[in-house]
């Protein structure tokens, strides 16, 4: 089972390299991360989806807590949460076929953000299923480079982390 | 958060009288480049320094120090090649939870990055094997940064912090001002257990019949020994103890069962397999513990006690865990609870005692190694003993008679041959009040037999019996019972005379040869006063036993009869 854990940790030098190798070390598998700075500059707050039973969610929390620099850790899969992830897409496109992606975009809410004689550029945002939509229908025209920035997540309501 | 005056300082100065404020009275080190700055300013202080003769060792003393005395230990090496020879001698501390704080040297901070001379990203490589480490950037950091280092290596369940200086941040002059309090928004160890789950805990004893403690090297280091004696008589419950655990109940207390687990008493397996309730102190379910986990005490319900929540519930599950410090959780525990219906089962454990005694074949001939460690037991009461890795480690977990707690230091985690001499020397610095014995084998000694030259030097006498028996002795037994008797690259005979090598550094050297040979050389080496070696030559295909072999269940023993 996918979880979403919402790690708090200072904003200092070699943070995350301490969270991302405790994952590697200890064997459990990350399927996203991301990490940015949350409205108080010194704290960061890192988004991890995780993969497992209850029984290593348990552990990877556990042992996130044993690192001196992680504030919290909540898993915030379990709530009502809004879940986006952000992804540029390149696909190649010419005269022909520049409208059609175009009014793809337009349906997904993403946005053109580049355009060259032979590619356009899409930014869209979204969870994950919508990017996997989109991205599929993309394809059809040939996607010459994609990156995704991986999941964020924020619980909905007046609750925080 | 800071109080008394300012003082301006350059940061190797700064360092020294942090150590000071922290109640450091002793460092293990080796100098070197980038370290010269702190050393440069140790010369002029009252610290005593014991001058190793390998970084690995200064780790090791700096954790047999820590183990003896209960204090935090304090190593020191220079950059790159230095703080990497103290990398074994960390983990060994991080295993075992041992509070120890380790001091580098590192490039200055323009060349961080460059592939500089001796450079080596140290904390890098010990972040997954402290409990956290610093590289200062900035030298106005150096009071905050050794203060907190203490407090995370010695407050929770303990381990090792290692602080990286860059040479220029050691020259560069601050203004000192030592702070008096800690904060550390993400670290906050839990101490008092919860009293509902402790009135639980009492609950399920009182319902119990067949009731086991099981404590770990967590009592020994939360100096929780007296608390856990007293749980064992006031419930009336059979106690067993991890290879960590060993002297934190005495020896001959008629409730121990001894030590459980891959070489533990037969009764002490038998005991937890057939227990209804375990209550487990300070202890981890590490495999050399559990055998098989599938078939491990199959009917007892689990109460465990630890400072990590980590720990609960991470190999076995837990019915009720109480997350805070060994001693304060069983004080608490102590005033719900009362006699519980273990008289049957008592006398059954004491049966199985009588029936499954510890044996060896005893010899007129040879010298059985066991034999020397009943020899030293009643040679060196109260002392404190050290070991290297391997059999003679069990042999001393099985055969000496402990009666009080921090004296028997082992490598139980990481099981790193060559942590004995040295640790033996940081403890004897550290008490130096008592007898001092490292047990070792002839392979283990030889990892760290340089520190002989330290012993003498620094007039530290500790006396190491050496078990020699021509062999690396624990893979020969795996190799003997599970691989055939292809003694693969496991036979060492005749590598050094164990005497003479105590003699070219200034040591006394002794060797016994027959068993009549083995009280007398003791005695003489402990009496002269002075770093010593008593090599004993020994059975040489004596093996361990019980032994219970990886990946069974721990009642599936082999036993001394069948082979």
């Amino acid at each position: 089972m996918k979880h979403t854990l919402a790690v708090l940790v200072e904003n200092k030098s070699g943070v995350l390299s301490r969270v991302a190798s405790l994952f590697s070390r200890r064997g459990y598998n990350i399927d996203s991360l991301a990490v940015g700075v949350t409205e108080d500059p010194d704290i960061s707050r890192i988004t991890i989806v995780v993969h497992g039973d209850d029984h290593v969610l348990e552990q990877v929390t556990k042992q996130l807590n044993k690192l001196i620099d992680v504030i919290k850790v909540s898993d915030i899969g379990t709530d009502d949460a809004v879940e986006r992830e952000l992804a540029l897409i390149k696909v190649s496109a010419d005269v022909d076929t520049r409208a059609e992606i175009m009014q793809i975009a337009n349906i997904f809410r993403a946005r053109i953000v580049d355009v060259a004689p032979k590619s356009m550029t899409v930014e869209v945002t979204g969870d994950e299923s919508k990017i996997q939509a989109i991205e599929k229908l993309l394809r059809q025209f040939g996607i010459k480079e994609m990156v995704r920035t991986g999941k964020i997540a924020m619980v909905r309501g007046p609750k925080k982390v | 958060m800071t109080t008394g005056s300012t003082e301006k300082v350059n940061g190797a100065k700064a360092l020294i009288k942090c150590l000071e404020k922290e109640g450091v009275d002793t460092l293990f080190g080796y100098p070197g480049g980038q370290i010269i700055p702190f050393y440069n300013e140790l010369y002029d202080s009252d610290l005593r320094h014991i001058l190793v003769r390998h970084e690995q060792a200064a780790a090791h003393a700096a954790d047999g120090y820590a183990r003896a005395t209960g204090k935090t230990g304090v190593c020191v090496s220079t950059s790159g090649p230095g703080a990497t020879n103290l990398v074994t001698g960390i983990a060994t501390a991080y295993m075992d939870s041992v509070p120890i704080v380790a001091l580098t040297g590192q490039v200055p901070r323009s060349l961080i990055g460059n592939d500089a001379f001796q450079e080596a990203d140290i904390t890098g490589i010990t972040q997954p094997i402290t409990k956290h480490n610093y590289l200062v950037q900035d030298p106005q950091e150096i009071p905050r940064i050794v203060k907190e280092a203490f407090h995370i290596a010695s407050t929770g369940r303990p381990g090792p912090v290692l602080i990286d200086l860059p040479k220029d941040v050691q020259n560069i002059e601050i203004d000192l001002q030592y702070p008096d309090r800690v904060e550390l928004r993400g670290y906050k160890p839990t101490y008092k257990g919860n009293t509902q789950q402790i009135k639980r805990a009492a609950e399920e004893i009182a319902n119990s019949c067949r009731p086991i403690i099981y404590a770990g090297g967590g009592v020994i280091s939360s100096n929780a020994s007296a608390e856990l004696v007293e749980l064992a008589e006031t419930i009336v419950a059979p106690v067993t103890t991890t290879l960590m655990g060993i002297s934190c109940i005495p020896t001959e207390h008629p409730l121990y069962v001894g030590m459980l687990g891959m070489h533990g008493c037969k009764y002490a397996n038998y005991a937890i397999q057939e227990s209804d309730l375990i209550i487990a102190v300070g202890a981890r379910f590490d495999d050399r513990v559990t055998g098989k986990l599938e078939s491990f005490a199959p009917n007892a319900r689990v109460i465990h006690i630890d400072v990590d929540p980590a720990e609960i519930s991470k190999n076995v599950k837990v019915h009720i865990p109480i997350v805070g410090d060994a001693k304060q959780v069983l004080k608490s525990l102590i005033k719900y609870v009362q006699c519980c219906k273990s008289a049957e089962w008592i006398e059954k454990v004491n049966q199985w005692k009588k029936e499954y005694p510890l044996a060896y074949r005893k010899s007129q001939d040879t010298i059985m190694p066991q034999f020397v460690i009943e020899q030293i037991s009643e040679a060196c009461k109260d002392a404190i003993i050290v070991t290297e890795v391997g059999q003679h480690q069990m042999w001393a977990a099985q055969f000496f008679k402990y009666s009080k707690p921090r004296t028997f230091l082992t490598s139980g985690g990481l099981g790193t041959m060559g942590y004995g001499f040295p640790a033996a020397m940081g403890a004897k610095v550290g008490r130096p009040d008592k007898t001092v014995i490292n047990i070792a084998g002839d392979g283990s000694f030889q990892m760290n037999s340089q520190e002989l030259a330290t012993v003498v030097q620094n007039d530290i006498p500790v006396v190491s019996v050496v078990l020699n028996n021509g062999y690396l002795g624990m893979v020969r037994q795996w190799q003997e019972l599970f691989y055939d008797r292809r003694y693969s690259y496991t036979f060492i005979k005749g590598s050094v005379d164990f005497v003479k090598l105590a003699e070219a550094y200034g040591a006394l050297g002794l060797r016994a040869e027959k068993p009549s040979e083995v009280r007398p050389a003791i005695e003489e080496a402990v009496k002269s006063g002075r770093p010593a070696v008593v090599e004993v030559i020994v059975e040489c295909e004596a093996n361990v036993y019980p032994m219970v072999p990886a990946g069974a269940a721990i009642n599936e023993i082999i036993d001394l009869e069948e082979h």
